[in-house]
């Protein structure tokens, strides 16, 4: 068994506390992205106009049966094509996953929509509001209210699929500490060490979510 | 938009040969883990739930760290820190004379992070089997392992295909994390051809085309399999 040198985390914590930034904005700005845009969709989906829906269940179908990575190499090779220019792997990397993570958020929130009662709409209906009105005022805000416990959950799997920006070398949490393992010769502790901060925080969000639930329940 | 489009080059020796060859691994990786995912995450969903506070306990620690570490966290631990961890001989095998460690390991970590999710599945299924069964079961005198074996289980596992099928479609596109550990599997391939020519379009085309096929292929499977398993007149299994 090698003998473990523990000191090489402490001497590039800075350069791993970057690359954790970098994976909670990465994180962040998805899930705005994500649920913003999944919402439309489910939207779409259960709107009763044909092509819209189908549209709308293509895309969501397609998405949810191709790897993420292979999301990623997708826009890596899309986006310079039909922008023209670079726009760095950041912008790159943000839009294949608000794009990829949309398709399960419009899942969740399709569920969540379906789940508000019926006559909650006819009432919306009978008071005069319009299509949208009712949705802003009424649907939605109840939708994402049931379904805030699923929607932290999958926060925290989108946080966890951050990680895949190291198949194109994104700065992230996981390609800091892969860079500091190979440059140091130290992969066991290095990678040892991401698991237990990805343990932590994803551990944490989930006590958050069960906390969430039962708080809901009474 | 400026660009070349070639799709022949996807049926030009080398290129189709390797888009071929990806499948193969891709399928490969994600059946083979699937099975042992299913036979561990079946004891550990059990585990989760028999009365006995140890099995519990543990089980349900197997289940937090392996869903809560990311799978390519953990398909690096298994590959380049589990070696340096096992004892000296083991480890040297491991790294030297172990056939295809690129594909053992993928599998084995594949396996093992699948069935934390399969096996919060079979916990969910076996705690919506009513109360009063087990009650039923007890006072007629059946142990607890007979409970299990003759009414708990046949019941909760036919009650879980239908959200398994998902699970069974993950473990596919999971399996593309196996290419950070230097497998080509259909991704890598598609990444590969992709480089080779600069035909990316066509590449990543085919590459998705082939996922589709498989999500396809799998969602039929288990459709046969639900409709098979299916418990006519129980809750939540209308139609």
């Amino acid at each position: 068994m090698a003998d473990f040198d523990f000191n090489v985390i402490w001497s590039s914590l800075p350069f791993l506390w970057q690359g954790l930034q970098l994976s909670l904005w990465l994180t962040f700005l998805s899930i705005i992205g994500g649920i913003v845009l999944g919402t439309l969709l489910a939207l779409a989906r259960l709107s009763g106009i044909l092509p819209l829906s189908l549209i709308a269940a293509t895309y969501v179908n397609l998405i949810r049966s191709v790897p993420l990575i292979l999301v990623i190499f997708w826009f890596y090779f899309l986006v310079p094509l039909v922008l023209g220019r670079p726009i760095g792997s950041f912008y790159s990397a943000l839009i294949a996953f608000v794009l990829f993570e949309a398709a399960y958020y419009s899942e969740i929130m399709r569920a969540g929509i379906q789940s508000v009662k019926r006559g909650q709409i006819h009432a919306g209906q009978s008071t005069g509001l319009n299509y949208w009105q009712i949705q802003r005022y009424v649907v939605l805000p109840q939708a994402f209210r049931n379904m805030i416990p699923i929607l932290v959950t999958q926060g925290i799997i989108l946080f966890q699929d951050t990680s895949l920006v190291f198949v194109v070398s994104l700065r992230d949490f996981m390609t800091a500490s892969s860079i500091v393992a190979r440059t140091e010769g130290r992969l066991v502790e290095m990678y040892l060490f991401a698991a237990v901060v990805y343990f932590v925080i994803c551990f944490s969000g989930s006590m958050l979510v069960r906390s969430l639930k039962s708080r809901m329940s009474t | 938009m400026n660009y070349n489009w070639n799709w022949a080059v996807l049926f030009e020796e080398q290129y189709l040969s390797w888009l071929i060859s990806g499948f193969g691994w891709t399928v490969s990786v994600a059946l083979s883990a699937w099975c042992i995912a299913l036979v561990i995450g079946a004891l550990v969903g059990v585990g989760k739930t028999v009365p006995n506070r140890v099995i519990r306990a543990v089980s349900a620690t197997y289940v937090e760290i392996f869903r809560n570490v990311p799978l390519l966290v953990q398909m690096f631990i298994w590959y380049f820190a589990v070696p340096e961890l096992l004892p000296d001989d083991w480890g040297r095998w491991m790294k030297r004379d172990m056939p295809n460690p690129e594909f053992v390991t993928a599998v084995i970590a594949l396996a093992l992070y699948t069935a934390s999710r399969i096996a919060e599945q079979v916990r969910a299924g076996i705690e919506t089997v009513p109360p009063g069964l087990t009650s039923a079961a007890t006072a007629h005198g059946l142990s607890v392992s007979q409970t299990y074996r003759y009414v708990l289980l046949p019941i909760s596992f036919r009650m879980i295909v239908p959200p398994l099928t998902s699970e069974f479609l993950t473990v596919f596109k999971n399996s593309s994390l196996a290419l950070t550990i230097g497998l080509l599997e259909l991704t890598a391939q598609s990444q590969q051809i992709a480089e080779y020519t600069f035909q990316g379009f066509e590449a990543f085309t085919a590459a998705t085309v082939i996922y589709v096929c498989i999500a396809l292929v799998a969602t039929g499977l288990m459709q046969l399999l639900e409709k098979y398993t299916r418990i006519p007149g129980y809750v939540g299994t209308e139609g």
